[in-house]
């Protein structure tokens, strides 16, 4: 029995979760006996109860750490379902290759990155991570494996794409990379005054770059409200002339648990204001390796430590209307809750073939809360009610308190789905949602 | 390129060694208990850039077949400069203090074993006059604890051969190398709860990559378990005796 599982908003808490460790693909899947349930629990990274079994299993996949095969020429790599994509990276970016589609995090497992059919910044041209899947194979409680592709179980395998680990263990994925020429993105930030600017400026980048992202200073009042800096960057071509080496650097880690002081209000404007006003001019150029372009938290691990002892829920919603995304970041800003961080990203066309994927056409906002309580949840619920007016959704990898009925509005195709999940499988969001 | 043989294979920090070596596009030679976890483990060493995988399932508490598999590895990597053994068992200690069975397959298992398998790679090597022995022991082996003893002596006995191995062969110029981690997380840790002193299997295979390529006589994983020993064998017999560990 390990207590040590935890999810990384560290809320809730799960008790009587069995450890099982998962390490060789080949063999018979351990279960533990019923009506105990098992769950796969890979690097630990969904912010709330979707990686969690309480009273259950988890088959730690980390084991599941295996190459399989890569071929140069055409960038096809198949690997374990417990790689993680910074293990990718290391080997695919010095033979010029780079994961198709990138998370905010790269300590995350391929098998997990399937199971929440994660986005990244590139979302308006590539769509999601599961779009790039050709083939995987999953393991079931019945002991049968089933090689699942778009051609071969297309139903089981747009479950399990997005499908939050309960159709069956994924034992090995393949996946198809991206041709690049070095590992340094050539970046521009933008600055922008308000929400109103966001959305012409995004529309022009997304034209002409690979990767967009905002950062949004929700705690700026009024006519400000939703001012920022919109990011845009592409991979820049092979080896440009002044650019040292990249040190590969040790992630610091955050040693405690923040007071609560910290995450004060006036503490939270003042962050804001000061990384508003630290890009001096409008538009400023860069030339960044690629973990510092797309995985900036990484560099500080354990950073959801600087929530404290209570954690913190992150809140990310996809809404298909500007009109529905200013209510959100109006809401919020009358709140007395405020978010560090708040991230906006447009999302693009492609649907995934996910039935429960969450990434869908329109603006997706990514905020975080520190856990006080009643009046975050009560903030959390009336977001809820924005985003399922707006015939939007909410984020399951990240979400630890929406209701069963939230979730059925958000993701109408769930009994459908439903007929997919494996029979010993479960995990404490799924029993929440569902009952 | 360097031609490795690595015993024990299947180890969680076998692997992790081996996948450094397999990156520096070396040849190695597989040996453990189960043929079909070492094909997956060579298909993975391939990917990674090894220049060559050989593999052999062989149970090697079977004393009487290492001569022939040292020679057979020697033979189809076409000579050896690096051997790593790896392998060993966690023994339940109550069960082996019920039932001396156990404690003697724990021994047979993690010094036995090993020391046929060195006697047999020490005369290759010293032949050779030159090459690297890396041992997988543990920091379990400085000092025996009540609650774990026989793993700590079966432990302990392999650090000190390694000691004479290693003085022995110092004049043909090959290293010897004691490698101590301290706790890892692996499967044989598994159900174990974890603590901040845990490495990770990765960073320890990253160590033992390390300590066999600089030659290095005697290696703590990670290096604080050096100082946390350097205390811990110092703490005197009359208190450590009454110390529940």
């Amino acid at each position: 029995m390990r207590t040590d599982l935890a999810s990384w908003g560290r809320f809730p808490t799960a008790v009587e979760q069995i450890a099982i460790p998962v390490d060789w693909r080949g063999e018979t899947l351990p279960l533990v006996s019923a009506p105990r349930t098992v769950l796969p629990f890979g690097m630990g990274r969904s912010y709330g109860d979707s990686c969690l079994n309480d009273r259950g299993g988890l088959l730690l996949t980390r084991g599941l750490d295996k190459f399989i095969s890569f071929e140069v020429e055409t960038g096809i790599l198949k690997c374990e379902s417990g790689v993680t994509l910074d293990e990718i990276l290391r080997f695919a970016v010095p033979r010029g290759w780079f994961i198709p589609v990138s998370p905010g995090t790269r300590f995350v497992t391929l098998g997990g990155a399937v199971a929440n059919d994660v986005h990244g910044k590139n979302h308006h041209r590539a769509g999601t991570f599961g779009m790039h899947i050709r083939s995987l194979e999953l393991l079931r409680s019945d002991g049968s494996r089933l090689v699942c592709s778009l051609g071969s179980n297309p139903e089981l395998f747009a479950a399990t794409v997005g499908g939050l680990g309960l159709t069956g263990l994924i034992t090995w994925v393949e996946v198809a990379l991206k041709r690049i020429e070095s590992p340094w993105i050539s970046q521009e930030s933008v600055r922008f005054g308000s929400l109103m600017e966001y959305f012409p400026l995004c529309e022009e980048s997304d034209r002409a770059h690979e990767y967009t992202v905002a950062w949004i200073d929700c705690l700026a009042p009024g006519k400000k409200l939703g001012r920022g800096i919109l990011y845009r960057g592409d991979h820049a071509p092979a080896q440009e002339l002044g650019i040292a080496p990249y040190p590969r650097e040790r992630a610091l880690p955050f040693p405690i648990e923040a007071p609560e002081w910290l995450l004060s209000r006036p503490t939270m404007r003042a962050f804001n204001l000061a990384y508003y006003r630290k890009q001096l001019t409008r538009l400023s150029r860069r030339m960044l390796h690629y973990e510092r372009f797309f995985y900036p938290l990484d560099s500080i691990a354990n950073w959801n430590r600087m929530y404290g002892r209570r954690g913190f829920f992150q809140y990310q919603c996809v809404v298909p209307a500007r009109a529905a995304a200013r209510e959100i970041l109006e809401r919020v800003a009358r709140s007395r809750e405020g978010s560090f961080l708040t991230v906006l990203k447009t999302f693009g066309d492609a649907q995934s073939p996910g039935m429960l994927s969450f990434p869908r056409k329109g603006f997706t906002l990514s905020l975080d809360f520190p856990n006080r309580g009643r009046p975050t949840l009560e903030l959390l619920d009336t977001l809820d009610d924005v985003v399922a007016a707006a015939g939007g959704a909410v984020y399951p990898a990240k979400d630890a308190r929406m209701s069963p009925d939230s979730f059925k509005r958000f993701f109408p195709e769930w009994e459908r789905f439903a007929d997919f999940v494996d029979p010993r499988f479960s995990s404490s969001f799924w029993r929440r949602v569902t009952a | 390129m360097r031609r490795i043989l690595v015993l024990g294979a299947t180890s969680a920090i076998a692997q992790h060694a081996a996948r450094r070596f397999a990156a520096d596009g070396d040849a190695l030679f597989l040996v453990g208990r189960r043929g079909d976890r070492l094909a997956t483990i060579a298909d993975d060493l391939r990917v990674r850039g090894a220049s060559r995988i050989e593999t052999r399932a062989c149970d090697l508490d079977r004393i009487e077949v290492h001569h022939e598999l040292v020679a057979l590895a020697e033979e189809s990597l076409g000579g050896l400069d690096v051997a790593l053994l790896a392998h060993g068992t966690l023994p339940d200690q109550k069960a082996c203090e019920a039932d001396f069975a156990k404690a003697h397959a724990a021994l047979l298992n993690n010094f036995l074993g090993p020391a046929s398998l060195l006697t047999h790679l020490a005369n290759v090597f010293e032949r050779r006059r030159a090459g690297c022995i890396a041992v997988v022991t543990s920091v379990a082996g400085d000092r025996a604890r009540g609650s774990n003893y026989v793993y700590g002596t079966s432990k302990g006995a392999v650090t000190l051969f390694l000691q004479g191995l290693r003085a022995r062969l110092f004049e043909a110029g090959v290293a010897v190398v004691t490698i101590k981690p301290g706790w890892v997380d692996t499967p044989m840790t598994a159900h174990m709860k974890k603590n901040p002193l845990f490495a990770s299997a990765t960073s320890v295979g990253g160590g033992v990559y390390r300590a066999i390529v600089a030659r290095r006589d005697v290696v703590h994983l990670p290096w604080f378990w050096r100082g946390i020993m350097w205390v811990y064998n110092s703490i005197p017999e009359a208190l450590f005796k009454r110390m529940k560990l």
